[in-house]
């Protein structure tokens, strides 16, 4: 079942090593109509089992919906990430976080142990500021390498308000959503469903649109 | 499932000793860019002894966006985003400065020590400097392009061709990138129209042949792009038949535009001289039109823009600042 190699292992351990506090890394699956569901599970079953600070659960689309909505989630493969003291972040994972995007996943890991960069103090009170629900959707492709910088930065801005949720959409586990919001370029970042910006842009810009809706 | 670990995270393990930039300190050479001309120029300058910092937004250029390099001496076949962490780990076994993930935003080379503007606020300060910035995609110039960027029309083919499975797409341009292009779409796509303005296609032979192991797809040689349709995404592109003059319609679910590059020169605000094509124009020795302000790599006037060719210019680039050095 090992889909990682020694060298890899080794690697994502010392990235792992960096983890400041326990996180619970909960993934949805299914058994049936869910063809990526299985490559997901073995990949981020062995990631976390890399580090004793990561409770791994594995939790049924179908079976355990009730979790599945009170977390908010409404397709699968998910992963969600919460805090030890199972505190959600509004960060979620839709599709494999493999290819290019296991950076996001592995940062979002750190950052939700508590290994989180510095803001400056402007930026924070204005990301505080936002007073309306903001559901971000980042749109990827696991070989795009500017994607996971896009997916770490909706992250930051989850992170200082519980008012934001981000979520990665990997393109080619949704086709129907894909369609519907005609994504052909990744990163491309949808705001409450309306508000499209393309592309690895600075934080700012993200901030700026979700402040003049 | 395969995965590319950032360079960062990758070599986390390895002898890293790297520190970060410091605006109090001048330096004796700043190198601005992070592709193949950049680290070479860096590895060449600290081995050399000479006080330096090496400022990206991160490291490997657009090595990092490729997927397969076949023709980088000593690699028979390596993928661009190991080759760029191998970039990133042989820069950092050294002492030197680096201010990573930072877009420079402007640069003053008036005086002897030359002020670098950071997008973060920070001012680096150096004696002299390699200008490393490369190059990024070309656009066509033509109407509905940048309507529909990020709704059939793209640029990155790693990034996006993922998003053309069993549907149709456009590559204009025959060269190179575009044999790239077109060969990750062939893989997924139902069908892949090359258009090329010249009258044959200018891709090197063992990717044209590769394309050839396909069968969906045609080329169109000696047609230029007029226009792409489409309302919410791409539904059309209008092609114009060269040698006829005869403008047609090709229904087409997105189009990939891979026709070369531009330098990357805007934050320069014509400090330094430009040739034509807009690159930095330099001499045998890199040197700019400006004291102590040197380039190297697709940015400048040196022709042909390969991986091996940038990383040749860099050392060149590091060893004449080595002597400008040496000199004043």
């Amino acid at each position: 079942m090992a889909v990682l190699d020694d060298k890899t292992r080794s690697q994502l351990k010392s990235v792992l090593g960096n983890m400041v506090n326990p996180v619970k890394v909960v993934l949805f699956t299914q058994e049936f109509e869910c063809p990526l569901c299985k490559d997901t599970k073995e990949f981020v079953e062995e990631i976390c089992s890399l580090s004793d600070k990561i409770d791994f659960q594995l939790k049924g689309f179908v079976d355990d919906s009730a979790y599945a909505e009170k977390l908010g989630v409404d397709k699968n493969p998910a992963v969600v990430i919460l805090d030890n003291d199972g505190k959600d972040y509004g960060i979620k994972f839709y599709g494999p976080p493999g290819g290019y995007e296991i950076n996001s996943f592995l940062k979002s890991i750190l950052e939700v142990s508590g290994k989180r960069e510095e803001f400056s103090q402007d930026l924070i009170k204005r990301i505080k500021a936002v007073d309306k629900d903001i559901h971000i959707q980042v749109f990827v492709s696991t070989s795009c390498p500017h994607c996971p910088e896009a997916v770490s930065k909706s992250h930051r801005l989850a992170f200082e308000n519980d008012r934001i949720k981000t979520d990665m959409i990997e393109g080619s586990a949704f086709p129907h959503i894909v369609n519907k919001f005609n994504v052909t370029s990744v990163p491309k970042i949808v705001i409450n469903n309306n508000t499209e910006i393309l592309g690895n842009v600075p934080v700012e810009d993200i901030l700026k649109a979700i402040e003049s809706l | 499932m395969e995965f590319n670990l950032n360079t960062d995270f990758q070599n986390i393990d390895s002898d890293n000793k790297a520190v970060s930039a410091n605006e109090s300190v001048v330096y004796e050479c700043a190198v601005i860019g992070g592709g193949p001309a950049a680290v070479t120029a860096a590895v060449y300058l600290m081995r050399k002894g000479i006080k330096t910092v090496i400022i990206t937004k991160s490291f490997g250029g657009q090595v990092a966006e490729t997927k397969d390099i076949e023709n980088y001496t000593g690699f028979n076949y390596i993928e661009g985003s190991e080759l760029a962490s191998k970039f990133a780990d042989q820069v950092k076994q050294f002492e030197i400065a680096v201010a990573e993930g930072v877009t420079v935003e402007s640069f003053n080379p008036g005086s002897e020590t030359k002020e670098i503007y950071l997008d973060d606020g920070r001012i680096i300060k150096s004696l002299t400097v390699i200008i490393c910035a490369g190059s990024s995609w070309r656009k066509l110039g033509v109407k509905g392009e940048d309507r529909l960027i990020g709704r059939g029309v793209a640029f990155c083919s790693t990034c996006d061709a993922p998003f053309f499975k069993d549907k149709t797409a456009v590559v204009a341009g025959g060269g190179n990138t575009g044999a790239e292009a077109a060969l990750d779409l062939l893989k997924i796509a139902a069908h892949v129209t090359i258009v090329e303005i010249d009258e044959a296609i200018k891709a090197d032979k063992v990717l044209w042949d590769k394309i050839q192991s396909y069968e969906n797809f045609n080329v169109l040689t000696s047609f230029a792009v007029r226009e792409i349709k489409g309302d919410q995404k791409v539904e059309a592109v209008v092609v114009e038949d060269l040698k006829t003059g005869s403008i047609s319609e090709l229904k087409t679910d997105g189009i990939f535009v891979e026709i070369g590059m531009l330098p990357n020169t805007s934050f320069l605000k014509s400090s330094l001289k430009l040739n034509d094509y807009g690159e930095i124009a330099i001499d045998s020795m890199c040197q700019t039109d400006i004291k102590g302000v040197f380039a190297a790599g697709d940015i400048t006037s040196v022709p042909f823009k390969q991986i091996i060719i940038a990383a040749g210019e860099g050392a060149k680039a590091a060893l004449a600042v080595s002597d400008y050095l040496m000199k004043s």
